[in-house]
């Protein structure tokens, strides 16, 4: 990772939060390099039938918009806030109290006035003003009624495109006014004229085609997989199996592809490989259904459900009972929120009831889908498992709670027994940065691209010094989470601003600590770092 | 910006004020019936309008978002409040937003210390929010006084406790010095704190300028330059019985406050304060966690372009096979 082009951490920590004399009103976006992402290219938008292909940037003056652009966005307007009561309602009833304005990663790395929440949705909202409520429509400018202009649109790019839709910013709101609702919406409205960025199109593109954010084909998933379990073989000396498209299976498996292509998520796949393989699992991943990730979120709900169908689809085909889904933030946003809506009934499968332990999932017992960490919290707590803490004292751990398990899921102590499980050095960060309150990782919602990094390193800020702060308190090495976006972005984000600290899954943990049946001695993790005790602070 | 809207607000105010005191002057019937009936037709109509708009307009996800654990496997304590999975759960948590203001109690304010971003705990927009809508609902019950006849038992007690101390003659209501000194204090935030004279619009300053008329207006003419409250209790109770007669001499002040109050009733339905209706309605706190466990219903479940399986073996059918993957199709 190269960060020569933007400034260095100590240039970049000196934020202020100083008010431009300027209104926020008529100040137009300066594309300045590395705080926005590159278009969306031709080729993924046409592979998903997406509006206006063609070649442009954002940096472009002209950007090649269709002739009745502001006609087809307003018509997209008026039609999502007869369709989203929450989209009305928000635009309706926000009183800039200010709640929210401090409250954004974005804000807190840049101190530009327009990453406050409650302005990055007056952005869309003095649109909405203007041609949709009377005082707007008489009152113009002096209502905060702004007209659709190629600069104001330009805006909603540049603001829309960096907001990682995490909700930190609704849980301080008195009205839940959720400024990620109103990015969805805001990015949708973009896509109706072409406008979208290209690492959240190529993903989506990819995964409808070959099932996977990274366009790997069945042969190649076929062979990761085994390469995964040669390391396992390795650090263990017990050989694992991974069915894949196995019709009658009992579980159907489904993890983010980074999972098991790209390190760290590899470690972590291993971690569930090998737990699998010591319960005894019946299970199956699939070639087809081959995403736990859904890019759709960061484009449009339409491109949810496309991408998301595949699910069920592939449950249905292989004749599984229930599905287990892997460590990743915006899958489980998708999960939890809108694939039952979107996709279900899955009245083809049945109610989870984990094998192991007989332990019936209620709670999902509509969608028919287990989070792994449930799934293993379970396990642990019935003694299905044995395992050796000890084997993890090389490390010195903290949790990133990331945005989506917690504040569109609330999946906070599942993870945290497990890993209370697995490690003896566990310590938390400050209170203001985890759970419900936890900062963003500063490149979700498909922002973890190389051209926007500095954008990134201020986004990541926040998350970043808490960190910092446990780092030079407890020693804390090894910054865990569940969430495969993390595992790519959280990296590049240590290494700018606390190098020491590495980055791993939760199920990683586990894998070191699982003792597994028949297994050698391992005098390492599953790194290949050698295991010895760091001693307490 | 900002000083400019501050500016205009003022303006406005301070005009308001002004055809206040004339209509009170010279016509102060028009204030007392036609303009009063018209501000609360529209109150109650608008209001009820756009609540009702809003209501029409489908929820088609169940969007919550959530503050705390949620409710997985039984020996894991799950909130029910702040991460409901059901309807009790869901009222607490809308009941706790809406009498406690439970999110904005979480308010925080940063700053940079030391090249080190610092969250300090900031309840003081709870408090003043809190403390301005509480002392408002009591004027409000308060005031039915005069409407109603004879007087029910609960709004005297209310007037008995909110006057509690005693002091001057007529009493001073507690809640009328809570409300004027949490009015202020809101407008000073926004006026004053740079951030938010940066993000506050006209329509932010108004209400809360109007509202500062009411209370002074109310609180000048029963302590100060009184008025005589018989009569107005008289013009109440004919208003609710549509008698048209005005008792003589109530005093212009009166006549002011009235125009403000309506002034801001208009205002009502057609701005920001109808966060009062809308907060009941917010599906990002008024729906449970519970999308895995009961399927939420979107009416307008559009159908989409899936990519199949058929469609993706097709064209990966050779790779599949060399990879010694099952296929559906030889
Ligand atoms: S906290 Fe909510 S009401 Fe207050 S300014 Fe932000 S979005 Fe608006
Ligand atoms: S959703 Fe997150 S990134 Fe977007 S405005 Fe809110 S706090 Fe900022």
């Amino acid at each position: 990772m190269s960060f020569a082009k933007i400034p260095k951490p100590d240039e970049l920590i000196r934020v202020k939060y100083d008010m431009p004399g300027k209104s926020w009103m008529n100040t137009p976006v300066d594309f300045r390099p590395g705080t926005w992402s590159h278009a969306g290219a031709a080729k993924n938008l046409t592979a998903l039938d997406l509006p206006n292909p063609r070649a442009w940037q954002p940096s472009d003056e002209d950007w090649k918009l269709p002739e009745n652009w502001q006609a087809i966005i307003l018509a997209g307007m008026k039609e999502r806030l007869e369709k989203y009561r929450s989209f009305r309602l928000f635009m309706d009833i926000c009183v800039r109290c200010g709640a929210c304005a401090d409250k954004c990663h974005f804000y807190i790395g840049t101190g530009d006035p327009k990453n406050m929440p409650v302005l990055r949705a007056e952005l869309i909202r003095s649109v909405y003003r203007r041609y949709f409520t009377t005082p707007g429509r008489i009152f113009g400018k002096l209502a905060g009624a702004r007209d659709l202009t190629l600069d104001v649109l330009k805006e909603w790019f540049y603001y829309f495109y960096q907001c990682t839709e995490c909700r930190r910013c609704a849980v301080f709101c008195p009205y839940g006014i959720d400024q990620a609702e109103i990015t969805m919406i805001g990015r949708e409205l973009l896509n109706l004229v072409g406008c979208n960025i290209n690492w959240v199109v190529e993903p989506a593109a990819n995964c409808f085609r070959t099932g996977n954010h990274l366009g790997i084909q069945p042969g190649g998933m076929k062979d990761m997989l085994e390469f995964l379990t040669d390391d396992i073989e390795e650090r263990t000396g017990v050989r694992v199996e991974v069915p894949l498209n196995k019709k009658g299976a009992e579980i159907l498996f489904i993890t983010p592809s980074a999972d098991y292509f790209a390190d760290p998520g590899t470690y972590t796949c291993m971690g569930y490989l090998m737990l699998f393989h010591e319960l005894g699992l019946d299970y199956t991943m699939s070639t087809y259904a081959s995403e736990g990730g859904n890019f759709g979120l960061f484009n449009s709900h339409e491109m949810i459900k496309r991408l998301n169908a595949k699910m069920y689809a592939e449950a249905r085909r292989l004749g599984v009972k229930w599905i287990i889904g892997g460590e990743c933030g915006h899958m489980w946003r998708v999960v939890n929120q809108y694939m039952d809506t979107m996709n279900g009934p899955a009245d083809f499968l049945e109610v989870p009831v984990s094998p192991v332990t007989g332990t019936r999932f209620e709670n999902a017992r509509s969608t028919k889908m287990v989070h792994i960490c449930e799934f293993t919290a379970d396990v642990i707590r019935n003694g299905k498992i044995r395992l050796d803490p000890s084997r993890n004292d090389h490390l010195r751990i903290t949790f990133h709670d990331s945005c989506n398990p917690a504040r569109a899921m609330g999946l906070f102590d599942e993870p945290r027994y497990i890993i209370n499980n697995t490690c003896n050095y566990f310590f938390e960060m400050r209170e203001d940065a985890i759970r419900e309150k936890t900062f963003c990782c500063g490149a979700g919602a498909g922002l973890g691209n190389d051209e926007n990094m500095e954008m990134r390193m201020r986004g990541g800020m926040p998350r970043a010094m808490a960190v910092k702060e446990v780092h030079e308190k407890y020693g804390v090495n090894r910054l865990a989470c569940i969430c495969a976006v993390d595992r790519a972005t959280l990296p590049p984000l240590m290494e700018y601003w606390v190098p020491d600290v590495s980055v791993m899954g939760v199920h990683e943990l586990l894998g070191n600590a699982l003792v597994m049946k028949g297994e050698n001695e391992r005098p390492t993790d599953l790194r290949g770092y050698p295991i010895k005790e760091t001693g307490t602070p | 910006m900002g000083i400019r809207s501050l500016i205009i607000s003022f303006i406005f105010i301070i005009s308001l004020l002004s055809a206040g005191y004339a209509l009170g002057t010279f016509a102060p019937w028009l204030t007392a019936s036609l303009i009063f009936y018209a501000a609360f037709a529209v109150f109650f109509a608008g209001f009820i309008y756009r609540v009702i708009k809003w209501a029409l307009i489908p929820v088609p996800f169940r969007i919550p978002v959530t503050c705390s654990q949620q409710k997985s496997l039984d020996w894991i304590n799950a909130s029910p409040i702040e991460n409901p999975s059901g309807k009790t759960g869901v009222f607490l948590r809308m009941a706790s937003e809406i009498i406690l203001f439970r999110s904005l109690f979480r308010n925080s304010h940063t700053r940079m210390y030391e090249d080190r971003p610092v969250y300090g705990k900031d309840t003081a927009l709870w408090l003043f929010g809190l403390l301005f809508h509480a002392s408002m609902l009591i004027i409000v019950i308060r005031h039915l006084r005069f409407f109603i006849e004879p007087v029910p038992a609960v709004i005297n007690k209310l007037s008995a406790w909110d006057g509690m101390f005693e002091l001057g003659v007529p009493t001073i209501y507690l809640s009328d010095i809570i409300f004027t000194v949490s009015a202020i204090y809101l407008f000073m935030r926004r006026a004053a704190v740079s951030r938010l004279r940066y993000i506050s619009l006209v329509q932010d300053y108004i209400p809360l300028l109007l509202i500062i008329s009411v209370a002074g207006t109310g609180i000048l003419m029963r302590h100060i330059y009184k008025v005589d409250l018989l009569k107005v209790k008289e013009l109440a109770t004919g208003w609710i019985s549509f008698s048209m007669a005005l008792p003589e001499g109530i005093g212009l002040l009166f006549f002011v406050h009235l125009f403000c109050v309506c002034a801001l009733l208009l205002w009502f339905p057609l701005s920001k304060l109808m966060h009062m209706g809308g907060v009941f309605l917010s599906p990002t706190r008024n729906l449970a966690n519970s999308n895995r466990a009961i399927r939420h219903i979107n009416p307008w479940n559009a159908p989409v372009k899936a990519h199949t399986y058929e469609e993706y073996e097709d064209e990966f059918r050779e790779k599949m096979k060399s990879a010694g993957l099952p296929v559906e199709k030889e």
